[in-house]
């Protein structure tokens, strides 16, 4: 067994990528929060910001793939492991019980999927700006033009909030399961990695959601 | 029958080293020619087939069992004897032979017990090398308790778990070997008969407990590692699948049957709860050192024990045994707590309970103090009769533990079948006719690790045996025999289970056959054992195919043999006139109750030779010589 | 105590298999669930029908023979109990009782409630050993080990191999099982040479056993009934890790031992 298989082929080492990938993608999620959060500091910082992040150039380049890439890699383990573990069982128990497994654990291919589907649409929204042809008519650079835009239309922002859910979700178990994976539960660790999960899930909830909600109510316009 | 038991000859410290020095050998590159059988994965047969592969001879190794690593020895609690003397408190080989010898109340072979007690240091090496977790100090080195009937603490454990530990230790040994392809290992297979050719035992027929397929397996040798016969008694602390069947077919191919009324009762086990009750828990021995034993002094007294002042209850082991107290060795602690039931002053539903009361002991040290040290069994105990012994004493009663007869074998453990050795509980070797506590692992594992490593090759060099295979007419007939016997049983389609016939067996034996024997009891049970034999082959109902698992039909072939076994053993029980460690005949004791042995007419192992269906099994005798230990009376007051 | 029983009954490898409702009334509370299910047994047979197969020996928590997974439960409700330790007061008065096999592709039905669990073996034979002879090692005690680490070890060597965990885990995963195994010889000192070597060969069998993999919900934690710790499945995580970037791996032809 080379390496290579060691990590993609072996149950241990494919959770390590899972775990990885997993990591890189919260930290994403997190930068793209804080960022996104500067929308409350009105549109000229919002718009500078984005301005800024675009003048990144090759830099910009190079998180973009790296980023990519993880995600696809998170996607594929995702499914390769998940496609297995249902084959580990082909019957099931007539009575089924669950002792301490959160619920968040059991559904992560599904909110893990849902997320899938956001970020398909997402990037559709703001990024390739093919769903709103109206943020065509936007100036050029006002990204806080286009999120107003964006969720002024309430079923857009409710699937933003719903999917924002899924999203705490997978990262309530997610982000402690991920010192699991890389062996990191242990000891005088294990009180801060079990919490960690739920906090990080509720700042992305209450974090993301909040914007679509203040655009919807007029708080930010 | 020949017992010559082949004891070298010299001093006895020099017995071993010069017999492994005169032992023939076989060279490497000629091993794999050798296939060995060994039908058990315990601590005797996992240890054997390890080594025995490591040295290159070609092994299967048989359990009935899902699992090699589940084999009954994986249940011993308290710990394993070695004279490494690591504490300094005085102790040595000598001292492990001398302590083993008396405990076993003189009716051991010296030689062998030296043996024994020689390799034990060796055991706890080999453990160790293998990663034994074994309990240790702060310093990192090994810990040390004191066990029943010894001076100094020889005793090495891992919690209270020490047979696990061991036999996982065993178990790896033999994984290893598995995958380097020197063991194979056959699970769930049940061996049903011996196969003797010319004479030798070159091999097993056995049946796959999954498909129900009847095979043969042929070798150069047969080694039978294959666990005690206690559940003779239906009610013991041993395994549920634990039988006699491997022994008593190797028994009716012609091996001697040593000494089988040689049983142990062990004193602390929580005592029956009904007539559904299926296995008895034992409690740890050392829960004595703190408990104090009593019962009421009135008979049928109801009322709950706090409600009995301290003048109404009879402490009977210290009011009998002074100076030992609750300490009396297991078979007086056990009888005594009998005589109380007997005379209708037993506890708890039935009446056949008696109290150990830890209320001195929490006054002393607080409830704390006993948690500290009997925790894990204080929550045992609750978790199975729901009682709190912390406010309520434990009710406590005796138990079938382990049996020191079984098949004999010489100095080699070879028995009087040429090719047929025989290791660990199954055999009759060491512990005469009672087992110090901490000394069944121990020999189990020198059995395995120490001894038939260099017997079984000098067999090999100096016999020539041709390689057979089992297309032989030998092989055929067994494996017919085990297929006819199946389906008699699943024909005979009468009214009761199988486990009801285990049952009534059971209770002969535990009442005529137990802790106490008598001349007339023996004689009731040997008239009622054929009786209920034949009862069961007319009557017993054993549902279910033979082609498929089928757990009556496993039961129904050992509670058979069982059938058979039992008589022996009330044979064997009431030709011996005397009282001596497990045997206690009540004819035969001193004006105040205690074991009357009679060195005169009894100081040998008697061996008993099956003579076929219906005739009397004959008695042989191997007379027991005692040149380093002087035979003296044991005395407990 | 009066009780409804639902057990799966299948006649042997591979054929249909139904859950069967089968009353037990007059049940005492102080009989083990075991025992409930002997008595059971002896009333199917008096009616002429064949008894409930399940695996058992011990009969005292420690063999890891029994395994049934009661309402859902490995071992049902109590925690830190086998099977066979757990008594019928745990339950009510006409409860509904649900009593299946231990459920995973890798732990074949063989009858009723007995598994084939050969795949633990197989993974314990893939490494679970320190390679010596039976010989002469050194003196015992020239092998200290720390009581901290002996300690630990221990905690992971109580594993009875029972196969709980596999039942629990919504995933089919060995992982508590092979970790325990894994941790033990890894944290003394004579598991040290085949440390890395060890843990390549136990993950890659548990694979190739077609076991489900682990997402770290715990199920087997709480089913154990050794209870033993999800931080040994961390601790095998590290194990791996360090081992595939530091082991070699085997050359063609020497397949390993
Ligand atoms: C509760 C309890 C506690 C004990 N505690 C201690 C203690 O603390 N210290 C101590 O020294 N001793 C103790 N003992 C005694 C000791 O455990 C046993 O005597 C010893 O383990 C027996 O080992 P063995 O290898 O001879 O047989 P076993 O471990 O009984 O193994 C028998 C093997 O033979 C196989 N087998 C049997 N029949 C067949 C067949 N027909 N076909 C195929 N395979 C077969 C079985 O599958 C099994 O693998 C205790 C015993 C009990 C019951
Ligand atoms: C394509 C969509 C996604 C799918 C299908 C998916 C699926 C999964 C699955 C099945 C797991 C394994 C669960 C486990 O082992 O406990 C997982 C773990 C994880 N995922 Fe996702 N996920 C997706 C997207 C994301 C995103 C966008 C993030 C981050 C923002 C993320 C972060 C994590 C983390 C941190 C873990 C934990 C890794 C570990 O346990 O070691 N996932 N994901
Ligand atoms: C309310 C919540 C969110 C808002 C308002 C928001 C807003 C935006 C905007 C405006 C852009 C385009 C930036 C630009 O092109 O200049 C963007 C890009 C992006 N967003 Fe979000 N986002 C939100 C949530 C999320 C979440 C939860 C994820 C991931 C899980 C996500 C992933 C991305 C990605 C991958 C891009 C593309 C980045 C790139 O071009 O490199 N977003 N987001
Ligand atoms: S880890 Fe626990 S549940 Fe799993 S096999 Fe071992 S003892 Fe059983
Ligand atoms: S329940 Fe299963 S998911 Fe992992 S932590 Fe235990 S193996
Ligand atoms: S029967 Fe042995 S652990 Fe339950």
């Amino acid at each position: 067994m080379t390496l290579c298989d060691r990590l993609f082929k072996s149950p241990v080492g494919a959770k390590m990528l899972m775990a990885v990938t997993g990591l890189m993608l919260t930290g994403f999620v997190l930068a793209h929060l804080s960022g996104n959060l500067l929308i409350f500091a009105g549109r000229d910082v919002f718009n500078a910001y984005a301005k800024g992040l675009h003048s990144l150039g090759a830099l910009l380049w190079v998180a973009r793939i790296g980023l990519l890439g993880a995600f696809a890699l998170h996607l594929y383990l995702a499914i390769t492991l998940t496609t297995q573990n249902r084959a580990a069982r082909p019957v099931g128990y007539a009575h089924e019980a669950t002792m301490q497994a959160t619920l968040a654990s059991r559904y992560m291919i599904h909110t893990g999927m849902l997320m899938f589907a956001f970020i398909v649409y997402h990037l559709a929204h703001y990024t390739f700006r093919v769903v709103n042809p109206e943020f065509a008519s936007l100036e050029e650079g006002d990204v806080y033009g286009m999120v107003i835009a964006g969720f002024s239309s309430p079923a857009v922002s409710a699937f933003y909030v719903l999917s924002m859910t899924a999203l705490a979700a997978h990262l309530r178990h997610g982000v402690s399961s991920l010192f699991q994976s890389l062996g990191l539960y242990h000891g005088n660790l294990n009180p801060v990695t079990d919490k960690l999960g739920p906090i990080v899930a509720l700042i992305v909830l209450v974090g993301f959601s909040s914007i679509p909600i203040a655009v919807l109510t007029g708080l930010v316009k | 029958m020949n017992l010559d038991s082949k004891t070298p000859s010299g001093p006895i410290a020099g017995k071993w080293e010069k017999h492994k020095f005169e032992m023939k050998l076989i060279n490497p590159a000629n091993r794999r020619k050798y296939d060995v059988i060994v039908v058990g994965s315990g601590l005797a047969g996992a240890s054997a087939a390890a080594t025995l592969g490591g040295l290159g001879y070609n092994v299967s190794c048989f359990c009935f069992q899902d699992s090699p690593r589940r084999a009954h020895s994986i249940a011993a609690q308290g710990g394993i004897n070695a004279a490494k003397n690591y504490q300094g408190d005085g102790d040595s080989v000598f001292r492990l032979f001398y302590d083993t010898i008396k405990g076993g109340d003189f009716r051991s072979r010296e030689a062998n017990v030296y043996r024994l007690a020689e390799v034990s240091r060796n055991i706890i090496d080999q453990c160790v090398a293998q990663g034994v977790p074994f309990a240790r100090d702060y310093g990192g080195l090994l810990d040390n308790r004191s066990f029943g009937g010894a001076q100094v603490s020889r005793t090495f454990y891992a919690r209270g778990q020490t047979g696990q530990q061991l036999l996982l230790g065993a178990y790896s040994a033999l994984n290893r070997e598995i995958n380097r392809g020197s063991v194979k290992m056959f699970s769930r297979k049940e061996m049903l008969e011996l196969v003797i050719v010319d004479g030798r035992a070159r091999g097993v027929i056995v049946r796959d407990l999954v498909t129900g397929e009847v095979t043969s397996h042929a070798a150069h040798a047969v080694i039978l590692a294959s666990g005690g016969y206690g559940n003779v008694f239906y009610l013991s602390t041993n395994a549920k699948g634990s039988n006699v069947t491997a022994t008593w077919r190797a028994h009716l191919k012609g091996a001697g049957f040593a000494n089988p009324c040689y049983t142990q009762i062990h004193p602390t086990c929580i005592p029956v709860s009904g007539d559904y009750q299926s296995k008895l828990t034992l409690m740890s021995e050392s829960l004595r050192n703190d408990g104090r034993v009593w019962v009421p002094k009135k008979k049928g007294d109801t009322r709950s024990p706090q409600q009995i002042p301290e003048d109404e209850r009879d402490y009977y082991l210290e009011r009998k045994y002074p100076s030992f107290g609750n300490l009396a060795p297991r078979d007086i602690a056990s009888r005594s707590a009998k005589e109380a039931c007997d005379d209708g002053r037993g506890v708890g539903p039935g009446g056949l309970g008696v109290y150990l009361d830890f209320a001195d002991s929490i006054k002393r040290g607080g409830e704390d103090g006993i948690k500290r040290k009997y925790g894990n069994l204080f929550h045992m105990y609750k978790k199975i009769t729901a009682e709190n012994p912390y406010k309520t004493p434990m009710r406590i009663y005796p138990a079938v533990h382990y049996t020191m007869g079984g098949l004999w074998v010489d100095y080699n453990l070879m028995s009087n079948v040429p090719g047929l050795f025989v290791l660990g509980e199954a055999n009759f070797s060491d512990h005469g006719a009672n087992r110090l506590g901490a000394s069944a692992l121990m020999q189990g594992l020198a059995d395995g690790y120490f001894v038939i490593p260099y017997t079984l090759p000098n067999y090999f060099a100096s016999e020539s045996l041709a390689k057979i295979d089992t297309s032989d007419q030998a092989f055929k007939a067994a494996e017919e025999g085990v297929r006819q016997r199946t389906k008699t049983l699943l024909g005979i389609n009468g009214s009761r289970t199988v486990d009801s016939f285990h049952r009534e067996l059971g209770k002969i034996m535990w009442d005529k056959c137990g802790m106490a024997r008598d001349k007339a009891g023996l004689e009731d049970a040997l008239n009622k054992i054929p009786k209920l034999r034949e009862e069961f082959w007319q009557n017993v109902k054993v549902l279910g195919e033979s082609e498929n698992l089928n757990q009556s039909l496993e039961k129904a072939g050992r509670v058979a043999d069982f059938l058979e076994f039992g008589e022996l053993m009330c044979r064997d029980a009431l030709h011996r006139e005397e009282s001596c460690g497990g045997h206690f005949r009540t004819e035969h004791q001193t004006p105040d109750g205690e074991a009357k042995r009679n060195d005169n007419d009894f100081c040998y192992a008697g061996v008993w030779e099956y003579k076929g269906a219906g005739q009397k099994s004959t008695l042989h005798k191997e007379p027991l010589a005692f040149e380093n230990v002087k035979l003296a009376t044991r005395s407990y007051k | 105590m009066d009780i409804t029983l639902h057990v799966w009954r299948q006649r042997k490898s591979g054929a249909e298999g139904k859950m069967e409702t089968i009353e037990a009334p007059g049940i005492s509370d102080s009989a083990s669930f075991l025992e409930m299910l002997d008595i059971v047994n002896e009333r199917l047979q008096a009616k002429g029908q064949e008894p409930i197969a399940f695996d058992h020996d011990c009969r005292e928590g420690i063999c890891g023979s029994c395994s049934l997974v009661i309402n859902g439960e490995p071992h049902g409700p109590e925690y830190g109990t086998t099977s066979c330790q757990l008594h019928m007061r745990s339950f009510k008065n006409g409860q509904h009782i649900f009593v299946e096999p231990w459920r995973a592709r890798a732990f074949p039905v063989i009858k009723d409630l007995v598994v084939d669990r050969s795949a633990f073996d197989r993974i314990q034979q893939a490494g679970g050993f320190v390679s010596i002879n039976t010989g002469s090692p050194q003196d015992a005690n020239c092998l200290p080990v720390p009581k901290q680490n002996a300690d630990k070890a221990f905690d992971a060597a109580v594993c009875i191999g029972c196969g709980a965990c596999v039942a629990a885990c919504k995933n089919a995963s060995p992982m508590l099982f092979v970790s325990a195994q894994v941790t033990q010889l890894s944290l003394l000192p004579q598991g040290q040479p085949e440390r890395a070597k060890r843990v390549l060969a136990m993950v890659d069998q548990m694979k190739k056993e077609g076991f489900g993999n682990c997402t770290n919900q715990y199920e087997c934690e709480a089913a154990c009934p050794k209870e033993i710790s999800v931080e040994h499945i961390a601790r095998m995580n590290r194990e791996y890790f360090r081992a595939a970037i530091r082991e070699e791996s085997p050359k063609e032809g020497h397949g390993g031992e």
